[in-house]
């Protein structure tokens, strides 16, 4: 009988840190779409579009021009980045003082487009780009083997998420920032562009995407609906985490990892749509999210 | 009207009816129903229309000194949709057959009308072995491979090497479940077991998880009950996670275009059953070329199927004279199919096309001449070893 529990115990625990591993990588996708969704208020549902463009754009940049994952790691963020200012620029601050909607069907029809051209151009097969040769291998745990990779990812996150955190709510740039969402006039009063700092943090988000993609191309499969399937998901934890909150949206989206680890091994049916029915359960209960402040 | 000229004005309208049936409507037209921009666009989207192109053309463009016209649509993968299009197409856009039918519920959705409306559906891209049993019907050629061939190639070839212990990763919809089912069929009838199963929603990212009950399952073999960038994503995980250096992954449903989109290195040895390979003999590799010369990539099993069983319907029409859907399944269950994709075949009075199927070792890397060298062929498994037998309920030949 005790065996049996040794057992359960080894293979929980490994299903936990296999959640982790996940919750950290929701977390620093939805980290981005905080940024942009809580701060600027633009429902930006190109985001997932974005990071299906930095994985590829990883690919490309491996296969044509020779860059390596660790360039790739630098150059492909500040790239989707830059894409994502010209968005911004040219096609959401026109219509920045529409409603919310209007954003949301712009971006949703961008994301369309984006993985339409993906398709056409790349088929819908998807392409493998390989682990770098630096972070092969794993290390044997007492209850799984932990590819270095995975490790990789999680450090990955906890480094960026905190920097993050600590830019907008510890320094003086992210004071800006948050002013200017709060009253942009007063703010413009002051001497300080505020519709620079907002195309600089459109810009932040998306670019955070596009590491996400990066990060992602040598374990998923590299193909055109990589994004479209995991936004909703992404969604949904900025949501439960509550809109605004940066810290919310890191710490909701390990808990939602560890949350979907449990379900795989518990059943297994219900993985997809565990988040979403936590999410039911949360707006019923505090609509704001679990840290949003009252609205 | 009396009750007398009614009955007589419907018999003539039956009469002049079915004497314009018999004359055909001036041209046979076929409609290539297919997934053109989803998941599976490259498994049988496009694709599937060069191909069927490509028999019209190889066949003179004419029939019976009538046009031969194609038109397509996308499915979008939605069985709803599929069978709108299907509708309008039989009732008031007079095609006669309609091919590609990729995905087993949209294929579902869209025989429901064929057979209602007596014209012929050319399955080429599903698996589902459901057309030529519970769903069969006089009106359906399943032509490519099925579920049970796929079984029977990999798993069985398996279980004859000693692999006794099987766990399923498998797609949580009717195609995976048929797969599994079908699949552990095969494994006790050969004396292996079935240790454990995880049923994982379509289109998940993450197999980790998966990977790791796998692991804990005491398996010889994890088989991937799934399709598509599913199989890809669970091969990623389950080499990533270390599970390949102590069990052995089937992928029971791998189309080229998947092998192509896998690591080379992660992929390299596994072993899977196909209907065919572009790089088996002359004939394949000419008629592969030709196809990627009009397409820019080499053909799926899906792609050569289709071009075969629009082959054999075009045949058919001519031998029969006429279009009529009775007469010309008739005619094409009498005659053998034979081309370079329908090697030994048999087109059976269920609708099964029955042809060898091949079992094929992903190569390493190292082992490929170029990005299209991706097989090497181990058997060829002779059709009636690889496919069902008939249910005599099923025989529509008669």
């Amino acid at each position: 009988m005790s065996g049996l529990l040794d057992i359960n115990f080894f293979a929980l625990s490994g299903q936990l840190l296999v959640g982790l591993i996940n919750g950290s990588f929701y977390a620093l996708l939805s980290l981005g779409l905080a940024i942009i969704f809580g701060l600027l208020r633009i429902i930006n549902f190109a985001q997932g579009a974005l990071y299906m463009v930095g994985a590829f754009a990883a690919l490309l940049g491996l296969k044509y021009l020779s860059l390596s994952y660790w360039q790739a790691l630098i150059f492909v963020p500040i790239m989707v980045g830059i894409f994502g200012m010209l968005i911004q620029v040219f096609l959401i601050r026109p219509i920045a003082n529409q409603d919310h909607l209007y954003s949301l069907l712009l971006t949703f029809g961008l994301a369309l487009m984006l993985q339409g051209i993906f398709t056409h151009l790349f088929g819908s097969s998807g392409l493998s780009y390989p682990t770098p040769e630096a972070l092969k291998g794993g290390t044997r745990l007492p209850f799984m083997y932990l590819p270095n990779y995975r490790a990789w990812i999680i450090a990955v996150s906890v480094v960026v998420c905190g920097l993050t955190w600590w830019a907008i709510e510890k320094t003086k740039l992210g004071a800006y920032l948050r002013a200017g969402t709060e009253n942009p006039q007063l703010l413009q009063a002051f001497g300080v562009n505020v519709p620079l700092i907002i195309t600089l943090t459109f810009g932040f988000g998306v670019a955070l995407a596009g590491l996400a993609g990066v990060l992602a191309a040598p374990v998923y499969s590299v193909s055109p609906d990589m994004g479209s399937n995991i936004l909703i998901v992404v969604f949904a934890i900025v949501v439960i985490g509550g809109m605004g909150s940066i810290g919310g949206a890191i710490i909701t989206g390990l808990a939602m990892g560890v949350i979907e680890g449990l379900t795989k091994y518990f059943y297994p049916q219900a993985s997809s749509t565990v988040i979403f029915v936590v999410m039911v359960i949360v707006l019923m209960i505090k609509p704001s999210g679990l840290f949003g402040k009252e609205a | 009207m009396t009750l007398k000229k009614q009955i007589l004005t419907a018999a003539i309208a039956g009469t002049l009816a079915s004497a314009a049936m018999a004359t055909t409507d001036g041209k046979v037209k076929i409609g290539v129903l297919a997934d053109m921009s989803g998941t599976y666009a490259d498994i049988c989207g496009p694709g599937c229309v060069v191909a069927t192109q490509m028999a019209i053309d190889d066949f003179g463009g004419k029939v019976l000194n009538k046009p031969i016209e194609l038109i397509s649509a996308d499915s979008q993968l939605k069985p709803d949709i599929a069978s709108a299009i299907a509708r309008r197409w039989v009732e008031s856009e007079d095609v006669d057959t309609i091919g590609g039918l990729v995905s087993s519920a949209v294929t579902g959705a869209v025989t429901q009308v064929t057979n209602n409306s007596k014209n012929i559906a050319l399955i080429t891209g599903s698996a589902s072995n459901g057309f030529t049993t519970k769903a069969c019907s006089p009106y359906i050629a399943h032509w490519t491979y099925n579920v049970v061939a796929l079984a029977n190639g990999t798993v069985k070839t398996m279980v004859g090497e000693g692999k006794k212990k099987w766990f399923f990763i498998t797609a949580d919809y009717a195609f995976g479940h048929a797969l599994e089912t079908v699949s552990s069929n095969v494994i006790k009838a050969n004396g292996g077991e079935v240790v454990g199963s995880v049923r994982a929603p379509l289109g998940t990212t993450d197999f980790s998880s998966y990977v790791l009950q796998a692991q804990a399952s005491g398996a010889d073999v994890v088989a991937l009950a799934n399709a598509g960038n599913d199989t890809v994503n669970a091969l990623n995980a389950a080499t990533e996670f270390g599970l390949t250096e102590s069990m052995d992954i089937a992928g029971l449903l791998v189309f080229s275009q998947n092998t192509k989109a896998m690591d080379g290195n992660v992929a390299g040895g596994m072993k899977l059953t196909t209907g065919f390979y572009w790089d088996l003999n002359d004939e394949t590799r000419a008629w592969s070329k030709r196809f990627k010369e009009k397409h820019g990539e080499i053909p799926s099993m899906a792609h050569a199927g289709a071009y075969s069983a629009t082959m054999h319907y075009l045949n058919a029409v001519q031998k029969a004279g006429t279009d009529d859907a009775d007469v010309v399944m008739k005619q094409m269950k009498t005659t053998k199919p034979n081309d370079f994709f329908a090697v030994n075949a048999e087109f059976r009075g269920d609708g099964r096309m029955v042809h060898d199927m091949l079992l094929v070792q992903i190569k390493k890397p190292a082992e490929r001449k170029d990005e299209d060298d991706i097989y090497k062929v181990l058997k060829v498994i002779p059709g009636n070893e690889a496919y069902n037998p008939m249910l005599d309920e099923c025989n529509f030949s008669r």
